[in-house]
């Protein structure tokens, strides 16, 4: 047999042109849907403002900004989960293993328990707890090697396990109307999400940074010592990609909360579909993330409208059953 | 012919215990060396040593007069090349795509492996007899299979220097000789050179020119094949009486057998 192989290049921009597409679609899809719906030529107009005040404002002021910081977020948790999966060479890590999401948690339901109700106050809150938690795993597991390899994930593990009982401590002190707000939090909620300018800007930084390491981070699948052999300086791209991924992380997970799923589940669905090239994983997995919390927003603001669900619930309702058919219908992932 | 790896007073230890002490050594153009010794005497250290991964603890190892820290990583690996004892696969890949991780040190930051990477990562396949399963997920291979597609990636790499750590781990005896074969011919040909680590005395006499022979505590021998491979030392070596049958070519060494 011979392998004929379509340029892996051709083939990779034809996958992103199509998940980029893809992308654009769930966008246009967050704008048009809700209580106003908009047919997609009135979005259009929209955008190119020609239409009157209500769908304006309700497209232009409120649809538009949530749906591009859902779709930040995404982008972030899908790229940090990506990134982490291979650092860690664990197809199971995503970007909570470390601790990072648990931090934020406890900074932002600190917060509100004393009173924070500004969307901005609570952001920085959790900002800095999400900071607070990188620097104590980072700073008791420094080092480099295989056994700090173990003790980075261990630390990040207890991390956790602490920000988890601290955060259960907070819930059952609070008063019972600040519940919700919390719960919501915790979960996951893109209604509260402020500029998405911002976090649209950490995720294109983060993208081009990891791209910069993508053919490193190959090599670096195949093991530390192979990847040393062939030129790669090991401990200074993990060490970077380490920062880099908690950051993009406390980045999405200021902004929307810790939506659970997106981090773990895309990378690795999109590595089932795509194979595991980080130069195409890397972007794929980005869009795909964003896509997929994108859509996820727009049915939890309406399908039981005018009630809101948590963004966080919905995105394991629809990875869960797509992920186990790929796993069932693939079984290549040893 | 020019000095492809030189090693000036090297001094190695690992968790105290001494590899080898103040080793000088040469491995010129075509040149072939092979490191013998027992279980656990340092010879997977001394040659992560060679290849650079580990610092010594005295002296200096040098690629084509140039040391490590001078070259840099990337210029250092279109040099050397290591063939590692265990290659590990946490993730699916095809076995075209994993040869092709030995062009990496080649290509610029932005490039892509076009068509000219892949046929020679086909090449390298076809060289281990592995043409037919460029396709295949790295996953579904033998241990024998998986070792022979870490060699096409080694010689994918094109070194200069080839550095390999137990080659013939869990290959079949055709197989054994066909890469010792294969690398035999690639360093005449390329006028490369060579350093292997084997357990087999009489491939190793038949494939190398130098053997370096590691007695443990630091005491070594280095030496042509033909001087040092007798049966008194190989017997000091292994801890084990060795017997020698035939003569010149045609030597072969054999353990002795308790009745």
């Amino acid at each position: 047999m011979v392998v004929t192989m379509a340029p892996a290049r051709k083939r990779a921009f034809l996958v992103l042109a199509l998940l980029a597409a893809a992308a654009l679609a769930s966008v246009w899809l967050a704008l048009a849907v809700g209580s106003l719906a908009l047919s997609p030529a009135e979005v259009w107009a929209v955008l190119w403002g020609e239409a009157d005040g209500i769908a304006y404002e309700v497209v232009i002021n409120l649809r538009l900004p949530r749906a591009l910081a859902a779709f930040a977020c995404g982008g972030l948790l899908a790229l940090a989960g990506a990134l982490m999966q291979v650092l860690l060479r664990n197809p199971l890590a995503d970007p909570y293993v470390l601790g990072i999401s648990g931090g934020a948690a406890v900074g932002a339901l600190a917060a509100m328990l004393l009173g924070a109700t500004a969307v901005l106050n609570i952001e920085l809150a959790a900002f800095v707890g999400a900071l607070a938690a990188m620097a104590l795993v980072f700073g008791l597991a420094r080092g480099d090697g295989s056994w700090t390899q173990t003790r980075l994930l261990l630390t990040g593990v207890i991390v956790a396990a602490g920000c988890g009982a601290a955060v259960a401590l907070m819930l059952s002190l609070a008063p019972d109307h600040k519940l919700r707000g919390m719960l919501f939090w915790l979960m996951g909620d893109a209604s509260q999400a402020g500029d998405p300018l911002a976090v649209l800007a950490v995720l294109a930084l983060g993208l081009v940074l990891a791209l910069f390491f993508a053919r490193d981070l190959n090599v670096l699948t195949r093991g530390p010592l192979l990847a040393a052999t062939l030129g790669v300086p090991v401990a200074r791209v993990r060490g970077v990609l380490y920062l880099v991924a908690s950051l993009l992380t406390a980045a999405a997970v200021t902004s929307v909360g810790s939506v659970g799923f997106v981090g773990l589940v895309v990378p690795h669905l999109v590595r089932l579909v795509l194979g595991n090239d980080q130069r195409v994983l890397l972007p794929a997995a980005t869009l795909a993330g964003g896509a997929l919390l994108t859509v996820a927003d727009t049915l939890a603001r309406t399908v039981i409208a005018p009630q809101q669900l948590p963004v966080g619930v919905l995105t394991a309702l629809i990875g869960v059953p797509v992920f186990l058919f790929l796993l069932a219908r693939a079984p290549r992932q040893g | 012919m020019s000095a492809l790896l030189t090693t000036h007073a090297l001094t190695v230890s690992i968790a105290g215990q001494s590899v080898v002490q103040g080793l000088s050594m040469t491995v010129r153009a075509g040149e072939r060396l092979v490191i013998l010794g027992r279980n656990g005497v340092g010879k997977t250290t001394l040659l992560h040593t060679l290849a650079g991964l580990r610092a010594p603890d005295a002296g200096e190892v040098l690629l084509a007069g140039q040391g490590y820290a001078a070259l840099g990583a990337r210029a250092a690996a279109r040099q050397r090349g290591l063939l590692t004892q265990h290659q590990g696969d946490a993730f699916a890949a095809t076995v075209l795509d994993t040869v092709l991780i030995g062009r990496h040190p080649h290509l610029a930051r932005w490039a892509w492996d076009d068509a000219a990477e892949v046929a020679l990562a086909q090449e390298a396949l076809a060289a281990v007899g592995l043409a037919d399963l460029a396709g295949r997920e790295i996953h579904t291979l033998s241990g024998g299979e998986r070792q022979r597609v870490a060699l096409a990636t080694l010689l994918a790499q094109q070194p200069r220097v080839y550095l390999l750590d137990e080659p013939l781990a869990h290959l079949d005896l055709n197989h054994q000789v066909a890469v010792l074969d294969i690398i035999s011919r690639r360093v005449r040909d390329e006028a490369a050179a060579l350093v292997m680590v084997l357990h087999d005395v009489n491939l190793a006499a038949r494939f190398s020119d130098q053997a370096l022979l590691l007695y443990g505590a630091g005491e070594y021998e280095l030496g042509e094949c033909a001087a040092v491979l007798d049966a008194p030392r190989l017997s000091r070596l292994y801890g084990h009486p060795l017997r020698v049958l035939g003569e010149g070519e045609t030597r072969w060494f054999v353990p002795e057998l308790p009745e």
